[in-house]
């Protein structure tokens, strides 16, 4: 074994050994040490997965097989991680905003009970050891072993507050939407092994030419199924803004770090079987197109600021399925980064508000909370920049490189992906502008309390904002810098097949330098005429009693998709449940039953009858069976 | 090891036979339950020594092979495969963990009560163990008479109604087997002692037409079917399963259930396999229609005894489709998963005879909030109905991964159907514990107190055992691997 194999193991290990000390001795330990343990291990595992990825910036894939997890005649199963670029970077991602976050969290739960702050923490722990575990596993086994312990998690920190029942509801939609996804994802599993005997990346991608076209898009469609239920996609996003029940880092971890992330991870992983799957590819790029515009019209009209970031939140992973369903994997993963830093930030953010605010969440009670939080109203604005795409924060150069892979696709994708970059920076900055600018318009009490936040909170803040702005420049498009793109040259051996793969089929077709100045003129000026309209009229914001009509009401309301969910689906199961239960277990099945069971009473009892105990009467018929057996005998 | 007359399966029949045949003489309460707890822990340490000394050959494993009416072919004949030692190893595991679990309970004539329990015991390790036919009919009701006066007995308030149900399925399906061996055993070879034989051997390589083997097939599943249950005849269970006391719902649920499992992995695939292969869409058929069934009843259920009933008939619905697929991987799924049902089962029991025991109610509108004042229950809770509904790492998942693989290999419509219910799990699951752990606590869960801590070190086996064999699940693929085996290639 050599060094990354024998270090490699580490990486989850820790965040699991974090999570059983603070799960066990919750009672016992104090929250300082809590603190440390859970955010330490985080941290170690951080800097180990620095040195896995200064390893693998070579080029080189490490396997691992630690044990069988299943070895039989029928199926066998490795323990086994796979450490390469793809994997690397996310490891980066997970740990490293993970750790900020926990850093974050020492400071925004402090008011929790001791043992309530170390199964905070505990959990915490646990989310980002599935999170590891998802993104390490050498094997679609390991893989979803990883995929559903982040459900789990995510089950346990939205619900987190377990009075609240809303609470509680949030955190069970959340688990059953992914629930209905992981049955896809293990459908595909499934249709995998029965045509190749294997779920080990190495053996199904360099076998891909055995499976036909019908298996591949089957196979990516069920897996992208998958994906929408864990990155939250049409038709399985609505658990994502009602995940924002659970405390605030929670949401910036589901957000940013880990959890939304998996499903860009895993079809980015399976490039190859996407790749070969034209069909498929276009569902996903439709359906991450739809989704980003619906999400970004929901944001246009929510009050909540953790729903919005929420909304956002759906709509900038729509770019990113979209960048997958055009082939442009780097681009996705690429914002799947720079969005882990602005998102993580925006989140943090916005909970150093609500900190403030007494726990306040509605954007019409703020305003003007610039001069009482400086840092986190810069760091804010920083993010604000970032995921509306303003050059050169991190989030241009993503978004950018996603449209321009979408244009030369189809147009069509590219202009209304546009568009909802334009909504993007709308709804961004409304947010910003209420929050941050004008008059406060809370009461005298909570304006008497507002303070910035202490350093556990703002420090997180800083960091994540430097990120936020330079995170982008690993990635400078061909037209401004030749060979600027540092993060495609890291990941080419993760997308070498599909490269080669499109290289044969499809003739390399590029923009014009031209073009993509243009394009990514129009994008910018747009997004910044869009910012400016937003930041002059919501710094001037005035609570009003009115309620919102029209078309502003069905977006308020997120176009009634809950409603319908439970009109078409979860009522007719509840009917469905009462019948089989009341009418047909009662009077079905077991009505036959019992009819049996009647019939057999009722004819015991008549031939109870004959056992009169009259001596007379069986000798009679004593007699008279005699006969009948004589009679009988004699006929045969 | 023991001479050539007491094997291990005989001490795993008998040991507890004559106990329990004692027991009905003890007259003190404690002594009984003392004396019942002893006898179950020695058997326990008996299958586990059948464990170490396993040289794991197919049938001939540990058998022993007595010519008990030699001139109608009847033998004492026992032995241990792979399955029988899962299933015994359960069975012994089961007893001393319901018996510690129930240890407060109190019982009229315990000594009675206990005495039909280890009865109950010899007759499910004969079941397991059996390789002649009447012997194993002999044993199947040894373990299923106790039963009728255990719950007769000492169960609830329409105890009379729900085990004159419970009587009338299976005396059915005992009536139907005990045909069925007959007729089977009329068509076996003779023997140098007699004209036909009993012998699992005879039984395998019975000449039968193709008619006959359709009947037969149907008369075997009907009584298999009622035992497991498979849709539509499973109404019997909730109804048993909410009336009788709680240690008889354990076994019940826990045990007995893998008779009607294990009767086809042992008398119905291998002897019938034509039959098998024409049939398999029906039984599969109604297995999936009955998983999706019960799945969906389990969401209105309020009283938690049938919540666990109907998500018992899923879970067992799924290890019968999957057997009749006669796919290699989808039994060795079952293999495991017979196990970890009885495991997760007996867990969630215990959590629920805790409540009741407390609070004097199992009605989910009536409960809220547990978790303020009893964490320790919840955690414990929580993690088993997580594995109730195979959570990966917990040990239900690698049993349902394999069955739901096999039955996929099988028809991919079947296991589209069948899956839905990994998401109704999901669904009756969480809502049970949300409405009994979580939100605000009411007048009557206000006073509730947490687990003792006897009742945390029952659970907490429970737990490290669904932890346990989540993650490392192999050594019960090594058990059984050549059982298993040996049944796919009858369908070769």
């Amino acid at each position: 074994m050599n060094n990354v194999l024998q270090i490699v193991w580490l990486i989850p290990f820790l965040p699991l050994v974090g999570f059983l000390i603070n799960g066990l001795f919750r009672k016992q330990l104090p929250k300082s040490l809590t603190g440390i343990i859970g955010s330490g291990v985080i941290f170690i595992s951080f800097l180990l997965s620095v040195y896995v990825f200064i390893q693998v910036k070579n080029g080189n894939t490490h396997l691992a097989h630690y044990f069988d997890f299943i070895n039989t005649t029928a199926l066998k199963v490795g323990f086994d991680f796979q450490i390469d670029q793809l994997s690397s970077l996310f490891l980066l991602i997970i740990t490293g905003v993970g750790f900020l976050i926990h850093v974050y969290s020492t400071s925004y739960m402090h008011e929790e009970e001791s043992k309530d702050f170390a199964k905070y923490f505990a959990f915490l722990n646990l989310f980002v050891f599935s999170m590891l575990l998802l993104v390490m596993g050498g094997n679609y086994i390991i893989m979803f072993i990883g995929w559903e312990g982040v459900g789990l998690c995510s089950y346990l920190l939205i619900g987190f507050w377990f009075k609240n029942n809303n609470y509680n509801d949030a955190a069970k939609k959340a688990f059953v939407m992914n629930r209905i996804g992981d049955l896809g994802f293990l459908l595909a599993v499934f249709w995998l092994m029965s045509k190749l005997g294997t779920a080990d990346y190495h053996q199904v991608f360099a076998n891909v030419s055995k499976l036909s076209l019908v298996d591949i898009t089957g196979i990516t469609l069920l897996l992208f199924v998958g994906a929408t239920g864990k990155s939250a996609q049409i038709p399985l996003y609505t658990w994502l803004p009602d995940a924002m029940a659970g405390p605030t880092p929670v949401s910036a971890l589901i957000h940013a770090a880990t959890m939304v992330t998996a499903g860009i991870y895993m079809i980015a992983r399976s490039n190859i079987l996407f790749t070969m799957a034209p069909v498929t590819q276009t569902v996903v790029a439709v359906i991450g197109l739809a989704t980003a515009i619906l999400a970004a019209t929901i944001a246009l009209k929510q009050n909540d600021i953790k729903k919005v970031l929420a909304y956002s939140t759906v709509s900038q992973l729509g770019y990113m399925f979209l960048g997958l369903g055009v082939g442009a994997y780097t681009g996705a993963v690429f914002h799947v980064m720079t969005h882990a830093f602005f998102k993580a930030l925006l989140f943090l953010g916005a909970g150093s508000v609500i900190h403030a605010m007494g726990g306040e969440q509605d954007m019409r009670n703020m305003g003007g909370l610039k001069k009482h939080m400086s840092v986190t109203h810069i760091t804010f604005l920083l993010g604000c920049l970032a995921i509306a795409g303003m050059p050169p924060f991190s989030g241009f150069f993503s978004k950018d490189e996603i449209l321009a892979e979408a244009f030369k696709q189809n147009p069509l994708y590219w202009g209304i992906g546009v568009a909802g970059a334009l909504m993007t920076s709308f709804y961004m900055f409304r947010l910003y502008a209420m929050t941050f600018l004008g008059k406060f318009r809370g009461t005298h009490e909570q304006e008497h309390h507002l303070h910035e936040s202490p350093a556990a909170i703002t420090i997180p803040l800083a960091v994540l904002a430097l990120l936020a702005v330079i995170g982008g420049w690993i990635g400078i498009p061909e037209v401004f810098m030749h060979g600027g793109h540092r993060l495609e040259a890291f990941l080419e051996p993760v997308f070498a097949n599909t490269n080669e793969y499109v290289k044969a089929h499809h003739p390399h077709e590029h923009l014009s330098h031209s073009t993509e100045y243009m394009l990514m003129g129009i994008s910018v000026v747009g997004a910044l005429a869009a910012l400016l309209f937003a930041w002059n009229k919501f710094s001037k914001y005035e609570k009003t009693d009115a309620e919102t009509t029209g078309f502003g009401k069905v977006l308020e309301n997120k176009w009634y998709v809950d409603e319908l969910y439970d009109s078409v689906i979860v009522k007719p199961i509840g009917s469905l449940a009462n019948f089989f239960n009341n009418i047909f277990e009662k009077r079905g099945i077991d009505g036959f039953v019992n009819g049996v069971g009647k019939a057999v009473t009722y004819g015991s009892r008549q031939i109870r009858l004959l056992q009169s105990g009259q001596v007379g009467t069986y000798v009679l018929l004593m007699v008279v069976g005699i006969l009948v057996l004589f009679i009988i005998q004699l006929f045969l | 090891m023991f001479g050539n007359y007491i094997t291990i399966p005989h001490l795993l029949i008998f040991f507890p036979l004559v106990t329990g045949l004692f027991t009905f003489l003890i007259e003190k309460e404690a002594a009984v339950k003392a004396w019942s707890l002893f006898s179950a822990i020695v058997t326990l340490v008996i299958s586990i020594l059948s464990l170490v000394y396993s040289n794991n050959n197919e049938l001939s494993g540990l058998t022993y092979n007595y010519e008990w009416m030699k001139y109608i072919g009847a033998s004492f004949s026992v032995g241990l495969d792979g399955v029988g030692r899962v299933l015994t190893l359960l069975t012994a595991i089961a007893f001393p963990l319901i018996f510690v679990a129930t240890y407060k309970s109190k019982y009229k004539n315990a000594n009675a009560f206990y005495a039909l329990m280890l009865l109950s015991q010899a007759g499910l390790m004969g079941v397991f163990t059996a390789m002649d036919a009447l012997l194993f009919y002999f044993f199947w009701e040894l373990a299923l008479i106790p039963v009728y006066f255990l719950s007769s007995k000492w169960g609830g308030e329409k105890r009379i109604q729900a085990t004159f149900k419970f009587f009338i399925y299976t005396f059915t399906g005992s009536l139907l087997m005990l045909v069925a061996i007959i007729y089977t055993y009329l068509h076996t070879a003779a023997t140098p002692t007699s004209d036909h034989s009993f012998s699992i051997a005879a039984f395998q390589s019975v000449l039968l037409s193709a008619a006959d083997q359709n009947w037969l097939f149907w008369l075997f599943f009907v009584a298999f079917a009622i035992k497991m249950p498979v849709f539509p005849f499973h109404t019997w269970q909730p109804d048993t399963y909410e009336q009788s006391p709680t240690a008889v719902t354990m076994v019940l649920s826990g045990v007995m259930v893998k008779m009607g499992l294990f009767g086809v992995i042992r008398w119905l695939l291998p002897i019938f396999p034509a039959a098998v292969i024409k049939f398999d869409n029906v039984v599969i058929g109604l297995s999936v229609v009955g998983i999706v069934y019960a799945s969906i009843i389990a969401i209105r259920q309020d009283d938690l005894k049938r919540l666990v009933a109907y998500s018992s008939i899923a879970h067992i619905g799924l290890m019968s489709a999957a057997l009749f697929t006669t796919k290699q991987i989808a039994i060795e799924g079952v293999m495991i998963q017979m196990f970890n049902h009885g495991i997760n089962i007996i867990g969630l029991w215990i959590v629920i005879d805790l409540i009741e025991k407390q609070l004097g109610v199992r009605k989910i509108s009536q409960l809220g909030g547990l978790a303020h004042k009893a964490p320790v229950l919840t955690i414990m809770l929580v993690v088993i109905a997580f594995a109730n509904i195979a959570l990966p790492l917990t040990n239900a998942f690698v049993g349902e991964f394999m069955m739901f693989s096999g039955l996929f290999r099988f028809n991919i419509w079947y296991t589209v159907v069948a899956g839905i219910s990994i998401i109704l799990a999901a669904v009756y699951t969480l809502n049970m514990v949300k409405n009994v752990f979580y939100g605000e606590s009411n007048a009557l869960t206000a006073a509730v107190k947490d687990i003792s801590l006897n009742e945390k070190i029952i659970l907490s086996v429970v737990v490290v055992a669904i932890f346990l064999v989540g993650v490392y699940p192999q050594p019960f693929f090594d058990l059984t691997k050549s059982a298993v085996s040996f049944i796919t290639t009858r369908f070769k």
